[in-house]
């Protein structure tokens, strides 16, 4: 039997091993993880037909260049990805969702995305890596899930086993939406804030800034003026959890968040928009709207079903 | 017990015990958390109990607030007392090295080192919660001559397992991360073991930590 894998040419910048993340450990102070843009994560895993939560590499902005050694395996990209299949004697442009062929000694080069964050490869195979806590999920803070919880690094193997011998020509048309509008539920400690502040809150633009990574995303924009605590007692979190500093700056926590925090809650992003939310580059101006809870439930069943239809489409 | 219920986004609960932060309202927060774990209410995803507030996530996918809101209390808490948690013993080495902010504490609170030490290893600490990135256990509640503020500027890379203060409150760093709490010693054990696949944590909350004093020789042979 032949070995299968890829070596890391070059690791990118943020590419780690990612599934659905962990449940059922915040209380130990475990964060969620997982995959940040769920529905694109979705997507790649059927069309490689794999079941629904397979490991799968996220890269963020640059992705890795990674060299295949072994049989010929299928692979699918998901987001909005520009890369090159490096041949023997061709370079070949990479279309993302559908299912491509990789044979002995190609490069599969995951240049970078295209005015968003994340990207994910998906294998019509599995990668042989280690599982913490019920899942791969790589968080690099506590350095727990697969590939001892460190990013990709240069020169590394990835050990790849069985291999889906059968191919299927999988495929979706499929562009990515770019939203604007970030819809939020208000927070716990909505009126901790000014009138003024929270009028600006839900008037003014956010720009994502460079302090943005899987933990969380660091916004600039008019400053939310507090006027009853700065600081809270420390406590629970959630995805998608608006908490404003003591220097008046929103931070949005995502899916590497720590489990609890002492800055108070303005508000919550829904469920619906938090995939879309992760994928606005840093540099982009976001807005807030405010939205009731029976609307936000409305509108991540419109969400999943409409994730469900893609799937459906896949051919 | 809780005081109100309400909803955290569109996918959590928010419980409130009250603003105060004593072992009593926590020990409700515990109790609930443990009642709740018990009764495997579908969707549930995450449940975090902290001082005195306790956030029940779900997957929204399977359930909605007003479901889990009815669920949550309908349950039928017996006024059980819970359980008292373990006694877990955490060796401490206050060697210079370890003790980055010892001469700070000295000043700002007026007391010699030796008598620093004394009043923080005379007692006995309840673990409120368990939480961040790595399980960093929040214990209390200190002397309260040894209450102290967090540094003015904090520090970039808190070792792991360094010891910290701050107001009545000391944790434990069990991962090296920026932080602003008043380090007075270092622990050999490793209170968060990420390679540990069924119980990463050695403190969990409710758990009651005595921490003991030992020299830096010591400190080395518990690393071998």
């Amino acid at each position: 039997m032949t070995e299968n894998y890829f070596e890391v040419l070059r690791p990118g910048i943020n590419s780690t091993f990612q599934d659905n993340g962990r449940k059922n450990f915040y209380h130990i102070g475990i964060p969620f993880s997982g995959a940040m843009d769920n529905r694109n994560f979705v997507i790649a895993n059927a069309i490689s037909n794999n079941k629904k939560n397979s490991p799968v590499i996220e890269f963020a902005l640059q992705g890795p260049k990674l060299r295949y050694k072994g049989d010929k395996v299928y692979f699918n990209v998901t987001g909005d990805v520009n890369f090159q299949i490096l041949r023997k004697n061709k370079i070949e442009e990479g279309v993302c969702y559908q299912n491509l062929v990789l044979e002995n000694n190609d490069c599969l080069d995951l240049i970078s995305t295209n005015r968003s964050v994340y990207g994910y490869l998906s294998i019509n195979a599995s990668f042989k890596i280690d599982f913490y806590l019920d899942s791969c999920s790589v968080n690099t803070k506590a350095e727990i899930g697969a590939n001892n919880g460190k990013i990709l690094q240069k020169n590394q193997i990835i050990k790849i086993e069985n291999i889906t011998k059968k191919y299927s020509s999988n495929k979706l048309d499929y562009i990515v939406s770019k939203i604007e509008n970030i819809r939020v539920i208000k927070g716990p400690h909505f009126d901790y804030f000014s009138e003024t502040a929270k009028e600006l809150f839900f008037k003014e633009k956010f720009r994502i800034t460079k302090l943005t990574d899987r933990m969380g995303i660091r916004l600039d924009g008019p400053k939310i003026e507090n006027i009853k605590y700065t600081n809270i007692k420390s406590e629970g979190l959630v995805k998608g959890t608006i908490q404003i500093t003591a220097d008046g700056d929103p931070i949005v926590m995502l899916s590497d968040h720590g489990t609890i925090g002492g800055y108070p809650k303005i508000g919550v992003v829904i469920s619906a928009d938090y995939d879309k939310l992760v994928q606005i580059p840093p540099g982009s101006k976001i807005k807030f709207k405010e939205i009731n809870l029976k609307d936000a439930e409305t509108i991540y069943k419109l969400y999943e079903m409409e994730t469900r239809n893609l799937i459906s489409k896949i051919k | 017990m809780i005081k109100n219920i309400s909803n955290l986004g569109d996918a959590a609960l928010y419980c409130d015990f009250g603003n105060d932060v004593n072992r009593e309202i926590n020990l409700n927060v515990i109790q609930f958390f443990k009642n709740i774990k018990k009764s495997n209410i579908p969707g549930i995803t995450n449940i975090t109990p902290s001082y005195n507030k306790l956030i029940i996530s779900f997957d929204l996918s399977i359930t909605n607030f007003d479901k889990i809101k009815t669920e949550v209390e309908q349950l039928n808490f017996k006024n059980e007392i819970v359980n008292e948690g373990n006694l877990i013993k955490i060796p401490v080495c206050c060697d210079n090295d370890f003790a980055l902010d010892i001469k700070r504490l000295e000043k700002l609170l007026n007391l010699e080192k030796e008598e620093i030490y004394k009043k923080f290893f005379s007692k006995k600490y309840y673990c409120y919660m368990t939480g961040f990135i790595a399980g960093m256990p929040f214990l209390g509640d200190l002397n309260d001559s040894l209450y102290a503020r967090r540094l003015d500027t904090p520090r970039v890379k808190v070792p792991k397992n360094s010891i910290g203060l701050t107001e009545q409150f000391c944790n434990i760093y069990t991962f090296e991360s920026p932080g602003g709490w008043n380090i007075i010693g270092k622990t050999p054990l490793d209170i968060f073991d990420n390679k540990n696949n069924t119980s990463p944590n050695l403190i969990n909350p409710g758990d009651t930590i005595s921490f003991f004093q030992i020299s830096k020789s010591e400190f080395e042979k518990k690393y071998d």
